[in-house]
């Protein structure tokens, strides 16, 4: 039996945003806290320390996020650890997350002059002090365009986890389509809502970055 | 005299670019040595190398009893007795001038604010920018932003300052500014070892002239040398210079 859309339909479309920017911030706030994990053992001058993380990111680039969440969702259950959706998406989505942000990081922390450092150092700062009085405070207005437009990628992202059944604003669309089946109305609201969330941050980041240019000029 | 630095027989080398052969030289305590030479001659990497911002290949570097050469040298015990100031000034771009010099302050001698705050404001004092403590580097001219450097540098006390080249990437008047700081610190008798291109800077104020050619000690003498140059290779680098 199909029927036409009603506003139940769009209530839960709307309820479901709320989980897509759930899964999309625990990505992002578990993916900062492990890229800035990743970052620093990726221009540590240990080579046991920046080796591994070299190769976890080019690994975890190499790999679709697809196969990342069918690898924690059905890998786990394999061995009897039933992890509920939203966890297997939040913990796919921060693996991911923290190779691409700590690949981005460690790309604005090459990029402050080699001089600082040894300033920093010939003052008798510790490597880590550095780091964190000199480097990153200078980083950061760098690396805020790249890690929001990263950012509008990971909410993009969070609708794959739908294929391991969590209810987030693409599942939901599914399941609405599935009873009254309007796909263009159903999949186009969606992708409306998609757009309503990414785009004022594509501007912010686009904003920001010009004004880091201007900055340089 | 007891020599601050001393460096015995250096050799250092980039790859296969021989940039030290066997250079030796020693600082005595309150002396102003002023360091010549032509680009390449290595005098920007002996300064830096007894920083050890460089390492060396061979060869002997004692900087206040601190054997500079030695792999597992102190660096933190090192660089609180030697003060480096380079030619491209390097401060912290995203702190104001006070903070600039606070901060080592803080994080390394673990002064409180206020007394931190105190320390700083003695040494822009010297340098005579006070007034500039809450300005940011952008906003100094070149002349400014050297002398805060300098500041910086003296605030942790060194027994020694190194100076590389720091006026290279100021205009005359600029240079000026900066020379006379340099002056009352040397007044003050601070050991102090400079690589210039003052010239005139160099013969008026240091108490010793190494003049550097090829990676070694070439010539050495009081600022009079530049008037009689020993060596045919010192009489052609004065000669291009003016």
């Amino acid at each position: 039996m199909t029927g036409g859309f009603t506003t139940a339909h769009l209530f839960y479309l709307v309820h479901s945003i709320w989980w897509t920017l759930v899964l999309s911030a625990l990505a992002f706030v578990l993916g900062s806290i492990g890229g800035f994990g990743v970052m620093l053992a990726r221009i540590s001058p240990r080579r046991w320390l920046s080796r591994p993380a070299m190769v976890y990111i080019e690994a975890i680039q190499g790999i679709p996020l697809l196969i990342l969440l069918f690898i924690v969702y059905f890998g786990l259950s394999v061995y009897g650890v039933q992890v509920p959706a939203l966890v297997a998406a939040g913990l796919a989505l921060m693996v991911y997350t923290s190779a691409y942000l700590g690949d981005i990081w460690r790309g604005c922390i090459d990029a402050m002059p080699k001089p600082q450092w040894e300033a920093a150092e010939c003052l008798s700062l510790t490597r880590w002090q550095t780091l964190r009085l000199v480097i990153i405070p200078q980083a950061l207005r760098l690396a805020l365009p790249p890690t929001v437009g990263f950012l509008v990628q990971v909410i993009k992202m969070t609708s794959l986890a739908s294929v391991i059944g969590f209810v987030e604003l693409t599942r939901a669309g599914q399941i609405i389509n599935n009873s009254i089946f309007q796909p263009f109305l159903v999949f186009g609201l969606v992708g409306v809502f998609y757009f309503v969330l990414c785009y004022p941050l594509s501007r912010w980041s686009q904003s920001m970055e010009k004004k880091l240019n201007v900055g340089n000029r | 005299m007891s020599a601050i630095v001393k460096l015995g027989d250096v050799y250092k080398s980039f790859g296969s670019n021989q940039v030290l052969k066997g250079v030796s030289l020693e600082v005595a305590k309150g002396e102003m040595i002023a360091v010549i030479g032509a680009s390449g001659s290595g005098k920007s990497t002996a300064l830096r190398c007894i920083d050890r911002l460089e390492t060396i290949d061979r060869g002997t570097i004692e900087v206040c009893g601190i054997r500079v050469d030695d792999p597992k040298v102190d660096l933190h015990q090192l660089r609180r007795e030697v003060g480096i100031v380079f030619q491209s000034y390097n401060l912290f771009a995203h702190l104001s001038v006070e903070e600039n010099i606070m901060l080592a302050l803080r994080h390394v001698k673990k002064l409180g604010r206020d007394e931190a705050r105190r320390v700083a404001m003695g040494v822009l004092d010297q340098v005579g920018l006070a007034q500039k403590a809450d300005a940011y580097p952008e906003q100094l001219s070149g002349g400014q932003q050297q002398r805060v450097a300098i500041a910086r540098s003296l605030a942790m006390s060194p027994k020694v300052m190194l100076f590389d080249e720091v006026t290279s990437a100021l205009d005359p008047q600029l240079t000026g500014e900066v020379l006379r700081v340099m002056e009352d610190l040397a007044k003050d008798g601070m050991t102090m070892l400079l690589v210039t291109h003052e010239m005139a800077f160099a013969k008026r104020m240091a108490d010793r002239i190494i003049y550097m050619h090829q990676g070694k000690v070439w010539e050495v003498g009081s600022g009079d040398m530049l008037d009689a140059p020993q060596t045919p290779e010192l009489r052609t680098f004065l000669n291009n210079g003016l």
